[in-house]
């Protein structure tokens, strides 16, 4: 078969098809995919939420977001999710669960651009029993920096920029719970727990 | 045209990591262990056949001068396409190869194909080229991350093959991919010689 | 403050081709004389900041809005096709000189993977912005830095394969392997800047 030739009109009428063709290709997967995006991003929150405080089955009473800080409180507990923007290779996000003392009771690494298979460690190595266990620490009592910088946890062998990121994300988000609670611990006593205020 | 031969062209011949040497980017950055570089293989692997394939059939109603953008068009719906399905059906996937998903746009292979294959060949062999170049391509960066995941980890596809504490970590790290490869590479001419 | 630990961070700690693994391709093909390499750096440089500032701008005044973010990659790409032809004809027309000196790296930078890359991360505000808000002018200084990082990291490697080329070297070797492993070892110099980002913030006061 021969090729069309190249004159101006069969030129724009082609590449007209071929746009048309695809965008509305697109606009289908879109419409198809959306929903199933959508509902594993909540999952994973929720799996999240679920897994740093160690329970199975629990209900968000409520979600209050501060300079990117957002903190889900429940019925088992609050979970803190902080971000730190000087990771390894960018941005590092954090879940971390405390229990009703401010101790981390779990955490997890929502999101990370650390080095696939070293920085992207920090997923088990804080974890109990690992070598960096930070579980049952509490940034008011533990000096939660990493022992190069005089603190007591363990870095993460060759990763000292991943975890120093990682700690600050923990502090962090201890700071936010406590600011929280001690400004809303008038409003939530009238039945209002909610941070209005911020 | 021998099927099996553009296939066995694709895979070993003209392999294109080895011997052609194109879609350097994603051949280097996605290979830090065995499964990711397979990933990023078989994520290719689709592309390339669907867009051989299209090419192939609509090759005849593109006219010359506006050739490269429609092939441009067809691969970036097609990866976007791709984008979308792996972020709904398998996230982990869309986690561990992040931006280097879209960039398969730019990955030279495939356009090269459409050129150099596709846009003058018949359908059935153009989706032949593209699965054994799609092979090669992935057989490729399976065995870079291979190589890597196991001299910088002791692991390969996270098996346990040596204690973790005696791997070399700059493998995992971005020096190690070059450093890798290149060996990699002095090691299939030697082969081939 | 925070501007000049973007500029660093983009050209030392993150350098786009030896630790972020983006436009290998030119990389490896284009540094076989310091001068080609000097070339091709600029013109991606050129290239990049327009790309970014354009593909930022379609990025909020037209997929947002219009909630067609979907068609991210196939927009961008054709920008970026449509603004490398048209910044060679201006360029021909306006600046013959400088034409001269890029003209022929123009056509191989629309697949260059570092322009489509840098604007996908600009527009989505994913690239470390230390703290800033990722607008429009902390993505051209991004954008810009990381091409500067780019034409830095290609400039040193021509430099060390023009030295190669007079090196006798093993058969098996010769070419792409040595070329990788130099590659391999830059990059090995680069990771020495690892955590100076964290250092100057904390000396800046940030």
């Amino acid at each position: 078969m021969k090729k069309l030739a190249s004159t101006w009109y069969n030129m724009t009428i082609v590449l007209t098809l071929i746009s048309v063709v695809a965008g509305a290709a697109l606009a289908y997967v879109n419409d198809l995919t959306a929903g199933p995006i959508r509902m594993i991003k909540e999952q994973e929150l929720q799996d999240g939420i679920k897994a740093v405080l160690s329970a199975d089955d629990l209900t968000v009473e409520s979600t209050d977001e501060t300079d990117g800080v957002i903190v889900y409180r429940t019925d088992k507990g609050t979970a803190v999710q902080a971000t730190d923007p000087n990771g390894f290779g960018g941005k590092l996000t954090v879940l971390v669960g405390f229990d009703n003392k401010g101790a981390v009771q779990g955490y997890r690494v929502l999101e990370s651009a650390e080095t696939p298979g070293l920085g992207a460690k920090a997923g088990e190595w804080f974890q109990k029993g690992q070598k960096g266990d930070i579980i049952g620490m509490s940034p008011e009592k533990n000096n939660m920096t990493v022992s190069k910088d005089g603190g007591e946890v363990d870095a993460i062998t060759a990763s000292t920029i991943t975890s120093r990121a990682f700690l600050r994300c923990v502090n962090a988000a201890y700071e936010a719970l406590a600011k929280e609670d001690a400004q809303s611990g008038a409003t939530r006593q009238a039945g209002d727990n909610t941070n209005e205020e911020d | 045209m021998n099927q099996i031969k553009v296939f066995w062209n694709g895979l070993v011949k003209e392999n294109p990591t080895f011997v052609l040497l194109l879609g350097m980017c994603p051949t280097l950055g996605t290979t830090s262990s065995a499964l990711n570089g397979m990933s990023m293989g078989l994520a290719t692997m689709a592309v390339l056949i669907f867009s051989n394939l299209i090419i192939s059939l609509i090759k005849s109603f593109i006219p010359d001068m506006v050739r490269i953008p429609s092939y441009i068009v067809v691969i970036a719906s097609l990866v976007t396409i791709l984008q979308m399905v792996i972020k709904a059906y398998a996230p982990e996937i869309d986690k561990s190869l992040g931006l280097f998903i879209p960039l398969i746009v730019v990955n030279c292979i495939i356009l090269g194909r459409a050129e150099a294959f596709a846009a003058k060949n018949d359908p059935l062999s153009s989706v032949t080229d593209g699965v054994g170049m799609g092979l090669g391509f992935t057989m490729a960066l399976t065995l870079l991350g291979g190589v890597r995941e196991l001299l910088g980890t002791g692991r390969i596809f996270s098996f346990g093959i040596f204690p973790e504490d005696y791997g070399a970590l700059v493998f995992v790290l971005a020096p190690g991919a070059f450093i890798a490869l290149g060996y990699l590479i002095a090691i299939v001419n030697r082969l081939k010689n | 403050m925070a501007y000049i630990l973007i500029v660093i961070t983009a050209i030392f700690v993150n350098n786009i081709v030896l630790s972020q693994f983006l436009g290998i391709c030119p990389f490896l093909g284009v540094s076989k004389k310091v001068e080609s390499a000097l070339g091709m750096g600029a013109a991606v440089a050129f290239v990049l900041t327009i790309a970014t500032i354009v593909t930022y701008l379609i990025q909020k005044f037209v997929l947002e809005p219009n909630a067609l973010e979907y068609l991210q990659t196939i927009a961008f790409i054709l920008v970026i096709a449509a603004l490398v032809q048209m910044v060679e004809i201006v360029l021909k027309n306006v600046n013959p000189g400088l034409y001269q000196a890029l003209g022929v790296f123009l056509p191989l930078i629309t697949t260059n993977c570092c322009i489509l890359g840098v604007a996908i991360l600009v527009a989505g505000g994913t690239y470390n912005a230390q703290g800033l808000e990722p607008d429009l002018l902390t993505g051209i200084i991004f954008a810009f830095s990381t091409a500067i990082g780019f034409a830095l990291a290609l400039t040193i490697f021509a430099g060390m394969r023009e030295q190669l080329a007079m090196m006798n070297i093993p058969m098996g070797m010769q070419g792409m392997p040595i070329a990788l492993v130099t590659a391999g070892l830059l990059a090995m110099a680069f990771m020495g800047f690892s955590g100076v980002d964290n250092g100057l913030s904390k000396a800046f006061g940030l």
